[in-house]
């Protein structure tokens, strides 16, 4: 299939820019900059209407500029508010968000209504996006843009992410903590300058934003995220833009956004790493472990009582007491690894693989017990529920000593003769 | 042969009200050293102060006889644990690492040289196994050994640590104290703020009790005193029966 060439633009415009958006969002996120993002996308509108009022015509690169300046005025103004005054931050952020966008509208509105060139401007498509009209000479910029703040990101990745992860630290290396911050708001603002005529200034925030929170559920590390921020930013661009394509009368910066918002929701419940599902069946798969571990112990101790080495259900529940549905489950898997087999009615009995690794379980048991009662200062920082064996925790020397106690006491679980 | 430390009238002001006073600090040997002084005495401050994190009012801090900005490279660094967010995306390992930075600089990338002596700093805290784990996943007493590992990786000849003993069990004080008395033998120099007064004798050889001005300090034997601890902790009396056994204690703790 053959896209028209105005497609092709405006797909790859708005794709570059969610990349971008995504890549850089990233950074602010972890650095707890969004918000800043946020004031700079709102205090940017008036600085577009009065550049377009200077110059008396639409020209993108121009207005971009104006964007930028009121932009970063905005974010000045808000740093001197808590700085100089007693307002706290998110009072600051709110409010000279809203007073920059509320000027920002009169000036559009103030615009639409002046004269023929006003009306035709076309100022609100900022206000909420629209991607219909890109260019490739838009295109073009938004490319140079991306390919800036993709260079800087790869060339300060170690210092971005120190300063994110532990700005003192940063600092007492001698490090210029306040020039790199600085540098990472720039590139912030140019991704949310560039993104304000597809997106809008009402919602550019949230493709910055998006992107780095559904990917921090899929991953525990920086570069990786960083990536993954920067594919879904330009999934989220290339879907949105596709999907406002085909409903004209709806402005873009919605439907790009919801497409992240459905992004979020997906990586929210399937991320492997922190989403909901991973982690419930994580938990899930956490008790069905130690269910069966405690089942195999208990079947060893009553293998070892009944002279043929087999038990009943209730010969176990003797031991185990739990609900019958996890004893079920528990048994179930038990068998399914072989290593519990059925006998004849009813009865049961540990495999020759099974009684071994019951005496390895009841083993580690015991070691851990007795650690929490030999080493509770020990224990309490290294104990771990999902670890059958010890050794990998402790020194070797206490487990031979808790080792060497159990075996005195006449405690060390054995083989069943 | 200058001062390991040099700290020359420091006054550090929030809005007027003085956090330091006019602190006077001079250390001359390498020292296992405890900064002392009850709660808003200004300890942490006194630190940041030295290392550039907070501004001065007034002062001036040498570090072997240069400024701290020309001895950056010597300069290790243990912040408070709860400074950071420990659900930041990076691993043990990549932490551990960052103590190489200062090394390598702005622009340059840890190499295979950086991962290894990183992996062998790590060993010396005994958290090997958990390279690549998240730093979240790890208890609060083994993620203060991942950053006195990241401190180790700074190959510093002078290192200030933000209560390195806060919060952790008895096994890992004990850990932590090993290697700080390692490092001291091998002729480093460590100023550790400490909350612990019953402690202080038995690891710290050289104390500074601090309540907004320096009270006192000096080596342990000699400062570490009723008279002294009376001053800086004023009525606090709880604290200083606490202190009383510990000076009766004395070296004969294990």
């Amino acid at each position: 299939m053959m896209l028209p060439y105005n497609t092709l633009v405006v797909l790859s415009g708005v794709g570059l820019l969610g990349a971008s958006a995504g890549l850089v969002g990233a950074f602010a996120v972890l650095r707890k900059r969004s918000l800043t993002g946020d004031a700079l996308a709102h205090a940017a509108l008036p600085g577009l209407c009065i550049a377009f009022l200077l110059l008396g015509e639409r020209n993108l690169t121009a207005m971009l500029l104006g964007a930028l300046a009121s932009g970063v005025l905005g974010n000045m103004v808000i740093a001197a508010l808590v700085r100089w005054t007693r307002v706290k931050e998110d009072a600051a952020i709110g409010t000279v968000l809203g007073g920059f966008f509320g000027l920002g509208v009169v000036l559009v509105t103030g615009i639409q209504h002046m004269s023929s060139t006003g009306s035709k401007a076309g100022l609100d498509s900022y206000i909420l996006g629209k991607t219909a009209g890109m260019t490739a000479g838009d295109v073009y910029l938004i490319l140079a843009a991306s390919v800036a703040c993709l260079a800087v990101v790869l060339l300060l990745f170690k210092e971005f992410k120190l300063i994110a992860f532990d700005g003192d630290f940063a600092r007492s290396l001698g490090w210029p903590v306040y020039g790199l911050d600085l540098l990472l708001m720039t590139l912030v603002a140019v991704a949310v300058v560039i993104g304000l005529p597809a997106v809008g200034v009402v919602l550019m925030a949230a493709l910055l934003i998006m992107p780095a929170a559904a990917a921090r559920f899929w991953t525990e590390r920086l570069g990786r995220m960083l990536a993954l921020s920067g594919a879904f930013g330009l999934a989220i661009g290339v879907i949105g833009t596709s999907i406002s394509a085909t409903f004209a009368v709806m402005p873009a910066g919605p439907i790009i956004v919801l497409t992240g918002t459905a992004f979020f929701l997906v990586s929210m419940l399937a991320g492997t790493k922190r989403g909901v599902v991973a982690q419930s069946l994580r938990h899930r798969k956490f008790r069905r472990d130690l269910a069966e571990r405690r089942l195999l112990r208990a079947a060893l101790e009553v293998s070892k009582l009944s002279g043929n080495a087999t038990f009943t259900r209730d010969d176990l529940r003797q031991r185990f007491v739990t609900t019958s549905a996890e004893l079920e489950r528990a048994l179930d898997d038990a068998i399914r690894h072989g290593a519990i087999e059925p006998c004849s009615s009813g009865t049961y009995r540990l495999s020759s693989e099974g009684k071994l690794r019951a005496v390895e379980i009841a083993r580690g048991h015991r070691l851990w017990e007795a650690l929490l009662v030999e080493y509770p200062e020990l224990a309490s920082s290294v104990a771990d529920l999902g670890s059958v064996s010890i050794t990998p925790h402790v020194p070797s020397e206490v487990v031979e000593d808790l080792t060497a106690r159990l075996r005195a006491a006449g405690e060390w679980p054995e083989l069943a003769p | 042969m200058p001062a390991v430390l040099d700290i020359h009238d420091i006054t550090v002001a929030y809005q007027r009200k003085p956090v330091l006073w006019d602190v006077d600090l001079t250390i001359e040997q390498p020292q296992l050293a405890a900064i002392i002084g009850p709660n808003g005495a200004g300890k942490s401050t006194l630190i940041k102060a030295v290392l550039g994190l907070v501004p001065t009012a007034s002062g001036s801090v040498q570090v072997f006889g240069q400024s701290v900005a020309q001895m950056r490279k010597r300069i290790g660094y243990v912040p408070q644990r709860e400074s950071v967010d420990w659900d930041f995306p990076v691993s043990v390992l990549d932490v551990v690492l960052m103590g190489t930075y200062g090394q390598l600089g702005l622009f340059r990338r840890p190499g295979t040289a950086q991962w290894r002596f990183a992996h062998e700093c790590l060993a010396k805290v005994g958290l090997e196994s958990f390279a690549n784990r998240q730093i979240g996943q790890l208890s609060g007493g083994q993620q203060q050994r991942v950053f006195l590992a990241r401190a180790l990786a700074q190959q510093a000849d002078i290192y200030f640590m933000d209560e390195p003993m806060a919060g952790v069990d008895a096994a890992t004080e004990r850990i932590i104290f090993e290697l700080l008395k390692e490092l001291r033998a091998g002729g480093k120099t460590i100023v550790a703020v400490h909350h612990d007064l019953r402690t202080v004798p038995h690891y710290f050889d050289y104390v500074a009790l601090l309540n907004v001005r320096l009270v006192a300090s000096g080596p342990t034997e000699q400062t570490f005193t009723e008279e002294n601890l009376r001053k800086t902790y004023g009525g606090r009396l709880a604290l200083l029966d606490a202190a009383g056994d510990a000076l009766q204690a004395g070296s004969a703790r294990p």
